[in-house]
C-alpha cells in the first residue's frame, strides 16, 4: 500500500526527507497530483512503490507588491489562486503556465503553482516574454539530504551565486522540493488583439509568422492551426473560418494595439484574407491554444516538440500526425496520434535535423514505459545531467526516473 | 601581490609548458614575464596576480588538450575574456594558467528566420549588434563595456545593461552553448531552439562566472529594432521624489526600456567631463527611455510626463531628435570615466534593492560616505534597484584603497539586509567572494558547490573565486548515513 505524508511546513518536510534518505526510501513528490501523467511514471528499480509527499499543504501567499513585480509563494498555493490574485491587480505571470488539466485529464485542472514551476512549461508568449525559469527569481526548497537551501532572491537583476531555482524550474520535482518560490510578475496587457490569415498551408504559414516576428510590431503570439482543429474552437471567427488560421497576437496600450494592427495588416496581407479577433475572443482563442485544447481529446498520444521555428513545418509533415498545432512561429509543435501505436518518437525525432527536444505529453502509462518520454541525450550530457542530479539527491529518492534515466538512482 | 617583471616561469610549470606546446602553435603558449604582465588583473585592478603560463587557444580540440592537460597535471586555470570583469573573475590563480578565448573571434552563423546569431565567444557584445544592424537587428543586452567585453564573458557573468528592465539580462537572451569541461569533454546544450532538453542547464552555466567548464561557443537570440526610440530628461529636488516617480511608472503597467538615474554629484562630475547640458539645479535626474512603435512612445511619453509631474519633478524633457536622446545618454554613458577624474581611483559597487528601499538606502549610503570621508557618487539603473555606487579614492593615500574596499562592503551588507543582493549583475569572483555568507547560509553555498562539483570534481576551474570556502568534492559529496537512527517523522499519513 502507498503512504501518503502531508507536510504543513518546510520543517516537517525536511524531518520527513531526512528520514527517508537515511532510509533510502523513494518519494514521489507531488502538488495536487494533476501533471502525475506527464514526464516518465515514477519508478524504482526492482519492486515497491515510493510514498508520496503532498506538497499542497505548503500553500499561502508570503508576499506580494504589485509596485515592485514580486510575488512570493509556497508551492502548494493554486495556480488558479495566483493568478485570480495578480488579475485583481491587473498583472499576469508572463509565461503563461500551461493548465494541463485539459491534454491530462480532459477537464480543466491547472494544479499548484510549484507543480507549474516544477514542468516549467511556457506558453504562447514565450517567443516574447521568455520562459517559466526566467521569471523564477529565487526559491526555499529542500533537498535530497533533508536540508533546506535557497538561491537567488527577490529582485530581477541578481548574479549573486547558482541560480538553482532556475535549474529546478522544469526539473519535475527530480532535485529537490520547493517550500518557497519568488517570481517576476507583469503588468496584464490594457487590450489584446490578434490577427489571423486564413487559408495558409502550414510552409507558408511559417513564413507569413517569420515575417511578423521579424517586424518591429511586438507581436506576443505566433500560431497556426490546421482547419479541423481550428474547427474545435469555441471562438466563432476560428471555428467557421473552414479553413487553416494564421494568428498573430498583438498585446498592450489601446493606441499602440491598434497602430500595430494597422501595421501589421499592411505587411501580411500578400498572404492572404485577413481578419481579427478583439479581446473577449483573443483571450479564449489564445488560452485554447496554449493547452493544446484544440487537439482532439480521443487522440491517445500528444507530442510537445520544440524546434527551430523555420523547421516546424518540416516536422509536421514527417511526423504523420493525425492532428497537430503550431506556435513560437513555428517553434513548438504539438502533435497527436489517434492510435497508441509505439516509435513515433523515432520518426519525429529522425525529421528534427535542426536540433530540439521532443517530449510525450500524453500517452497510456503501457507507452510512457515503453518511448523515451525526453529527448535521448548525447552520452556526456546525460552524465553530466546525472551528477547535477546526485548532488542535489544523493540516494536518488526524489521522484525516481520521472526524466528517465538520469534521474535514476546510481546513473550518475 | 605585485611580481617583478623579472620573475621566470615556475619550474613546476616548464613541464606544463613544454606539453603545451606539443598541443598549441608556438606563439600561443606565452611564458615570459613581459607578454604575461597584461593578464595579471581584469578591470577590478585592487587585486593583481601574475599568471603562471597563458594560452591562446584557436580551436575547440585545443581548449580541449589544454584542460586535460591542466587537469591531469592538477595545475588550476583561469578562462579569460576580455578582461573587462569588475569582480576578479578572470584574475589569475597563483600558479596557474590563464586561458585567453581572445582567439576566438568570428561569427559562425546570422539566422534571421530563426532570429538568432552563432558566434564564438571572444567576439565582442557590440561585434554581434554591428554584424546584424544594417539589416535591421540589434542583440539586447547592452553592458556600457559592450565596445571591448566578450560575449563569452557575458555568458559566464550573466551580465546586464541599461535595457534589462525590459529585455532582460544575458540567460534571457541566450539559447544555446558549446561548453568544454575540464575533463576535454565538448557539450552543447541547447541550440536555435526554445524549450531546454532535460535539466536547464543553460540556466546556470551562464552567470557561472569560469567556474564550470570553457564557453567556446554561444548562440543569442536577436530582436527587429525597435521603429522608435525616444527619452525623456526628468529633474527632481530630491531624490525621493525621483524614486517615487520611477514607482508610479511602473505601477501604472509602463515598463519602460530603461530608467537610469544620478545623483548631484555625478551630474557636477559629468558636466564637468562632457557637459550633456543636464539642469543646474536637481538634486537628481531621471533618464526614462521608451521603445516601440511610433504610436506607443509618444503615448507613453505623455503619460510618463504626466506621472512625473505629479511626483513634483522640476523639469522634464522629452527628445525631439536622436541627436538629443543621444545627448541625454552622454553624460549617463561618461559617468565612469568623468568619475575617474575627480580622483586617480574608484571602487564601482553593484548591489541591487528593492525598489522602494531606494530612498532610505542612498540616505544611509551619504551618511556612511560622510563619516568615512570617501566621496561617493551614485549612478544606477533605478528601474530595477541596480544600485553602482562609486567610492572615490587614491591608491597612492596610505590606507585609502582599504578604506574604500571596507566602506564598499558595509554599502553592499545594507543591501542585502533591506531584502536586497551583494551583486546584480557584475559578478561575485574574489571581490565579494568573502561578503557570500551574508546573502547565504552554509548548505546554501554547500548546494552550489555540489553543483561546481558535476561539472569540476577536481576543482581546477578558477578555484578560489565565489565561494569563501574551497570544499572537496569528495566530502561535499558524502552522504552521513544514520540509517535506522532518523526518528520517523510525526507527520499526518493517508
Ligand atoms: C567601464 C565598464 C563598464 C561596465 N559596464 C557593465 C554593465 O553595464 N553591465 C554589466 O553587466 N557589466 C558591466 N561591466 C563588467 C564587464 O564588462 C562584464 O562583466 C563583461 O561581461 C565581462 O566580459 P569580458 O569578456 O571582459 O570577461 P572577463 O572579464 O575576461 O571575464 C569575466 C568572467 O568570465 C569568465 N569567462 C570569460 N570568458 C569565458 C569563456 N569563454 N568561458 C568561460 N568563462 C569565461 C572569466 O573566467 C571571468 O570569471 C563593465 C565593465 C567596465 C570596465
Amino acid at each position: 500500500m502507498t503512504s501518503t505524508y502531508k507536510p504543513t511546513d518546510e520543517k516537517e518536510l525536511a524531518e520527513l526527507i531526512s528520514w527517508a534518505s537515511a532510509e533510502a526510501r523513494p518519494l514521489e513528490l507531488v502538488g495536487s497530483g494533476t501533471k502525475r501523467g506527464l514526464g516518465c511514471p515514477v519508478r524504482i528499480n526492482g519492486h515497491g512503490i515510493p510514498a508520496k509527499v503532498d506538497l499542497s499543504g505548503i500553500a499561502g501567499v508570503v508576499f506580494y507588491e504589485p509596485e515592485e513585480l514580486v510575488v512570493s509563494v509556497r508551492p502548494g498555493t493554486p495556480l488558479e489562486e495566483v493568478n485570480r490574485m495578480l488579475a485583481e491587480r491587473n498583472q499576469m505571470l508572463a509565461f503563461e503556465p500551461l493548465d494541463w488539466g485539459w491534454l491530462l485529464s480532459g477537464e480543466s485542472k491547472a494544479g499548484t503553482i510549484g507543480g507549474a514551476i516544477s514542468v516549467g512549461s511556457s506558453g504562447p508568449r514565450r517567443v516574447k516574454a521568455g520562459a517559466a525559469r526566467d521569471f523564477v527569481l529565487g526559491a526555499h526548497a529542500v533537498n535530497g539530504r533533508g536540508e533546506c537551501f535557497k538561491s537567488g532572491g527577490r529582485v530581477v537583476k541578481n548574479v549573486t551565486g547558482y541560480d538553482l531555482h532556475k535549474l529546478m524550474t522544469g526539473a519535475y520535482g527530480t532535485l529537490g522540493a520547493f517550500t518557497e518560490i519568488t517570481l517576476k510578475v507583469l503588468p496584464a496587457p490594457e487590450k489584446t488583439y490578434t490577427l489571423l490569415i486564413h487559408g495558409l498551408k502550414p510552409e507558408r504559414a511559417v513564413e507569413a509568422l517569420t515575417a511578423a516576428a521579424n517586424s518591429a510590431f511586438e507581436v506576443s503570439g505566433l500560431a497556426h492551426v490546421p482547419a479541423a482543429e481550428a474547427a474545435r474552437s469555441q471562438v466563432s471567427h476560428v471555428s467557421r473560418a473552414d479553413r487553416a488560421i494564421t494568428a498573430i497576437r498583438v498585446e498592450g496600450h489601446g493606441v499602440s494595439v491598434m497602430h500595430r494592427m494597422e501595421a501589421l495588416k499592411k505587411l501580411l496581407a500578400p498572404f492572404g484574407p485577413l481578419d481579427e479577433l478583439h479581446s473577449m475572443n483573443s483571450g479564449r482563442f489564445w488560452t485554447e491554444l496554449r493547452d493544446a485544447w484544440l487537439l482532439p481529446p480521443d487522440h491517445q498520444l500528444v507530442w510537445r516538440v520544440s524546434v527551430p521555428p523555420t523547421s516546424g513545418a518540416e516536422i509536421v509533415a514527417a511526423s504523420g500526425a493525425d492532428s497537430w498545432l503550431m506556435d513560437w512561429a513555428g517553434g513548438l509543435v504539438w502533435l497527436g496520434y489517434e492510435s497508441a501505436a509505439l516509435g513515433q518518437g523515432a520518426r519525429i525525432r529522425a525529421a528534427m535535423t535542426g536540433g530540439g527536444h521532443a517530449l510525450l505529453v500524453r500517452a497510456p502509462e503501457t507507452v510512457r514505459r515503453e518511448e523515451a518520454v525526453f529527448q535521448p541525450q548525447a552520452e556526456g550530457l546525460a552524465k553530466l545531467s546525472a551528477r547535477v542530479k546526485a548532488g542535489f539527491d544523493p540516494s536518488g529518492i526524489f521522484n525516481p526516473g520521472r526524466m528517465g534515466a538520469v534521474s535514476l538512482p546510481g546513473a550518475a | 601581490m605585485n611580481v617583478s617583471m623579472a620573475e621566470p616561469i615556475a619550474p613546476d610549470l616548464s613541464a606544463l609548458a613544454a606539453r603545451f606546446r606539443q598541443v598549441l602553435p608556438l606563439e600561443c603558449v606565452v611564458t615570459d614575464a613581459v607578454s604575461r604582465k597584461p593578464f595579471e588583473t581584469d578591470a577590478q585592478t585592487m587585486h593583481r596576480q601574475m599568471p603562471g603560463i597563458v594560452v591562446l587557444p584557436e580551436t575547440v580540440a585545443q581548449v580541449a588538450e589544454v584542460l586535460k592537460l591542466c587537469r591531469d597535471f592538477g595545475v588550476p586555470v583561469v578562462p579569460r575574456g576580455a578582461g573587462t570583469g569588475l569582480s576578479g573573475g578572470a584574475t589569475p590563480v597563483p600558479g596557474g594558467v590563464l586561458l585567453a578565448m581572445t582567439k576566438f573571434n568570428r561569427i559562425l552563423d546570422v539566422d534571421y528566420a530563426n532570429r538568432c546569431v552563432v558566434a564564438q565567444p571572444g567576439v565582442t557584445n557590440l561585434g554581434i549588434t554591428k554584424a546584424v544592424e544594417d539589416d535591421g537587428f540589434y542583440y539586447a543586452p547592452d553592458p556600457s563595456s559592450q565596445i571591448a567585453c566578450t560575449i563569452g564573458g557575458n555568458v559566464a557573468q550573466n551580465s546586464g545593461g541599461v535595457h534589462c528592465l525590459k529585455y532582460g539580462l544575458t540567460v534571457n537572451n541566450i539559447l544555446g552553448v558549446e561548453l568544454v569541461t575540464m575533463d576535454g569533454e565538448v557539450l552543447r546544450i541547447g541550440g536555435k531552439h526554445l524549450d531546454p532538453e532535460g535539466y536547464d542547464l543553460l540556466s546556470i552555466i551562464t552567470g557561472s562566472e569560469g567556474l564550470l567548464g570553457v564557453i567556446t561557443e554561444v548562440t543569442v537570440r536577436i530582436l527587429p529594432k525597435p521603429e522608435t526610440v525616444r527619452a525623456l530628461l526628468v529633474s527632481f529636488n530630491s531624490i525621493e521624489a525621483g524614486g517615487a516617480c520611477v514607482a508610479d511608472v511602473i505601477a501604472s503597467g509602463i515598463i519602460p526600456a530603461g530608467m537610469e538615474m544620478m545623483d548631484r554629484i555625478t551630474i557636477d562630475a559629468v558636466e564637468e567631463y562632457c557637459a550633456p547640458g543636464y539642469p543646474a539645479d536637481a538634486a537628481a535626474i531621471l533618464i526614462c527611455e521608451l521603445d516601440g512603435p511610433a504610436a506607443e512612445v509618444d503615448y507613453l511619453i505623455g503619460q510618463v510626463t504626466a506621472i512625473a509631474t505629479r511626483n513634483g519633478a522640476i523639469g522634464v524633457r522629452a527628445s525631439q531628435s536622436e541627436e538629443e536622446r543621444l545627448l541625454f545618454w552622454l553624460g549617463r554613458k561618461s559617468a565612469f570615466p568623468a568619475a575617474a577624474k575627480m580622483k586617480p581611483d574608484y571602487y564601482v559597487l553593484d548591489g541591487t534593492i528593492p525598489r522602494n528601499k531606494l530612498a532610505p538606502v542612498l540616505a544611509r549610503i551619504g551618511e556612511m560616505s560622510r563619516a568615512s570621508g570617501l566621496t561617493i557618487a551614485n549612478v544606477f539603473h533605478v528601474g530595477d534597484g541596480n544600485l553602482h555606487p562609486l567610492i572615490l579614492y587614491d591608491a597612492n593615500v596610505p590606507g585609502e584603497m582599504e578604506a574604500a574596499e571596507h566602506l564598499g562592503h558595509d554599502i553592499l551588507r545594507l543591501c542585502v539586509s533591506v531584502g536586497g543582493v551583494l551583486t546584480g549583475e557584475h559578478g561575485v569572483g574574489t571581490e565579494k567572494r568573502d561578503l557570500m555568507p551574508e546573502m547565504f547560509t552554509d548548505l546554501d553555498m554547500q548546494q552550489q558547490q555540489r553543483l561546481k562539483c558535476a561539472f569540476d570534481p577536481g576543482q581546477h576551474l578558477n578555484p578560489g573565486k565565489v565561494f569563501p570556502t574551497l570544499h572537496r568534492c569528495a566530502e561535499l559529496g558524502a552522504m552521513h548515513i544514520h540509517r535506522g537512527r532518523t526518528a520517523f517523522p510525526e507527520l499526518p499519513r493517508f
